[in-house]
């Protein structure tokens, strides 16, 4: 049964599927400036609560703000600092797991010995420690997810880089007279960058997750700005009345993050890329 | 002066860690001492584990031996400063015995052949094609293999790349570490007539490191071997291998495919 209902969501069309809802949502919350119907900030009480009208397609919250637009630009900050937290993190695990692995002796001991240290925490609660110490925030919580995420992609590039120093064309490019960064850079760094996009789809779900989760606990984005996760919290009051105040971004980031997860799995499946524990 | 005199080699293996800071533990090459003459070139016999590839790394510089000199032109490789290092560098290459690895999936055959002219030769990018192509066609290919991808060739194609790769500078000493050992028998002649062409041409030195004694008994001037991290014989003439009363000579003298099975000669005690 359970490999069954495996089998269809790892069938071939798993990937063009997931990939096409992406896209769309991509889009149409990029685009959130000119396609959403109002201002999402803007407070009109008179309308609070409002059921889903011409004017308001999805209703109005208990600001009678208008829930479609405040769920598009919702999404343009949870997708895109996302992006921002996975392209940094990896930037950083890339350049100190590449440099690690490639000098090898004791500057490798060291920073494998403090990405231990850092991967010995859940890094939930690793992140809600550090975005306490700096404050809430929405910096601070990219900050705090950059200074984690990163120890996961070093540990992961240092394997890598590990088993690719002992192919022998490395040894041939030495001989060749290539430096150490020329070796780096021509050598080692694109060979270690195509299983990039299977993680990618897998971290983008994580990053997603994090930084709702820090905005639902009211650390991370502060309001009026919308924010799947804040709009979760801001209407937990209202579960009772108007549940769909806290229905709609709920959906939001599941359609999300179980997309990205099952692309993400599609992939690594395909290509054979093992995702972190 | 010799082209190449290593002195007293000796190497061993051991993990360094934090908590395990000086395991050194067992000797993959011990006291060797050998040298080789412009022009000529040295066979270096033995079995698996007997530290061949050790010393084919040690002398190509990418592993520091922990005692003994290697010398190239006079120069020892580990101790000279920078310049004189990426100098003599370039004189000494090497082409290994898994074709495969030794190149970069993700590098055409024209860049692979072209790294080491992008670090000493200063060409304009036509010039560098050009010497490209004339390097694939020496050793037997030709232009239309300028943009495949290594997974394009066979074993004894990408052999040649690797050879070309390494002979573009005009080295004076190419390491040939087990570089014929994968490949089939006709390839295997053919790459092994190419390098006496190119020996004779260019009046390259090789050292060549295998445990096919054929092979290396066609191309070597003189054969040496080594056994357990120590170089136990040392024949001047090729030949002596075969009038060597020594026990490691013999075992492999008598692991020979005799040219006739039916012929074979009874195994000595």
């Amino acid at each position: 049964m359970i490999t069954s209902i495996r089998r269809i969501f790892i069938s071939q069309k798993v990937i063009p599927i997931c990939s096409v809802i992406l896209g769309i949502l991509f889009i149409i919350t990029m685009l959130a400036p000119w396609i959403a119907p109002n201002d999402p900030i803007a407070v009109n009480l008179a309308f609070k609560l409002q059921p889903p009208s011409w004017e308001f397609p999805l209703g109005t919250d208990h600001l009678g703000r208008c829930n479609l637009s405040r769920l598009l630009y919702g999404g343009r900050i949870s997708l895109g600092f996302a992006m921002l937290i996975f392209i940094s993190s990896l930037t950083i695990g890339l350049m100190i797991g590449t440099f690690s692995g490639y000098k090898g002796g004791f500057v490798d001991q060291v920073l494998m010995r403090f990405c231990d240290g850092v991967m010995a925490f859940p890094s939930l609660i690793l992140i809600l420690g550090l975005v306490g110490i700096f404050g809430p925030g929405l910096p601070q919580v990219i900050l705090a997810l950059m200074l984690v995420q990163w120890v996961y992609y070093a540990r992961m590039f240092r394997g890598m880089v590990l088993s690719l120093k002992e192919q022998n064309f490395i040894a041939a490019a030495k001989i060749s007279g290539s430096s150490q960064w020329k070796i780096i850079r021509n050598h080692i760094v694109p060979n270690v960058l195509p299983p990039l996009v299977v993680m990618g789809t897998l971290e983008m779900g994580w990053a997603i997750m994090d930084i709702s989760a820090m905005s639902f606990l009211g650390l991370g984005v502060q309001p009026p700005t919308p924010e799947w996760g804040a709009m979760i919290h801001e209407g937990k009051s209202y579960i009772r009345t108007n549940p769909e105040l806290m229905l709609y971004p709920g959906l939001m980031i599941m359609l999300v993050i179980v997309t990205f997860n099952l692309l993400g799995e599609a992939l690594s499946e395909r290509y054979g890329v093992k995702r972190r524990s | 002066m010799s082209l190449l005199q290593i002195n007293e080699v000796t190497h061993s293996y051991g993990s360094r860690t934090v908590f395990n800071w000086k395991d050194r533990s067992k000797n993959i090459l011990s006291d060797i001492s050998l040298s080789i003459e412009e022009g000529t070139c040295l066979g270096l016999l033995g079995s698996s584990g007997a530290g061949k590839s050790t010393l084919g790394r040690v002398i190509l510089g990418l592993e520091r031996p922990q005692y003994g000199q290697v010398l190239f032109q006079g120069h020892d490789i580990y101790t000279a400063d920078k310049q004189i290092r990426q100098k003599i560098r370039r004189d000494l290459q090497a082409v290994f015995q898994d074709s495969y690895s030794s190149v970069n999936p993700r590098m055409t055959a024209e860049r692979i052949i072209a790294e080491p002219l992008e670090n000493y030769e200063k060409l304009t990018v036509a010039e560098q094609k050009r010497t490209v192509i004339e390097l694939l066609e020496r050793v037997g290919l030709s232009e239309a293999d300028l943009k495949k991808y290594p997974n394009q060739f066979s074993g004894g194609q990408l052999q040649r790349i690797n050879i070309a790769r390494a002979i573009s500078l005009k080295p004076k000493l190419i390491v040939l570490d087990e570089s014929v050992s994968s490949l089939d028998m006709v390839t295997q002649t053919l790459i092994l007539e190419l390098l006496k062409e190119l020996k004779a041409n260019f009046g390259l030195s090789y050292l060549f490191i295998t445990h096919d004694i054929k092979a290396a008994y066609t191309i070597s001037d003189r054969l040496g071997v080594l056994e357990k991290g120590k170089l136990v014989e040392l024949y001047d003439e090729k030949k002596q291998f075969f009038t060597s009363e020594h026990p490691v000579a013999n075992e492999l003298r008598d692991s020979m495919l005799a040219e006739h099975p039916r012929f074979r000669s009874v195994r000595r005690a």
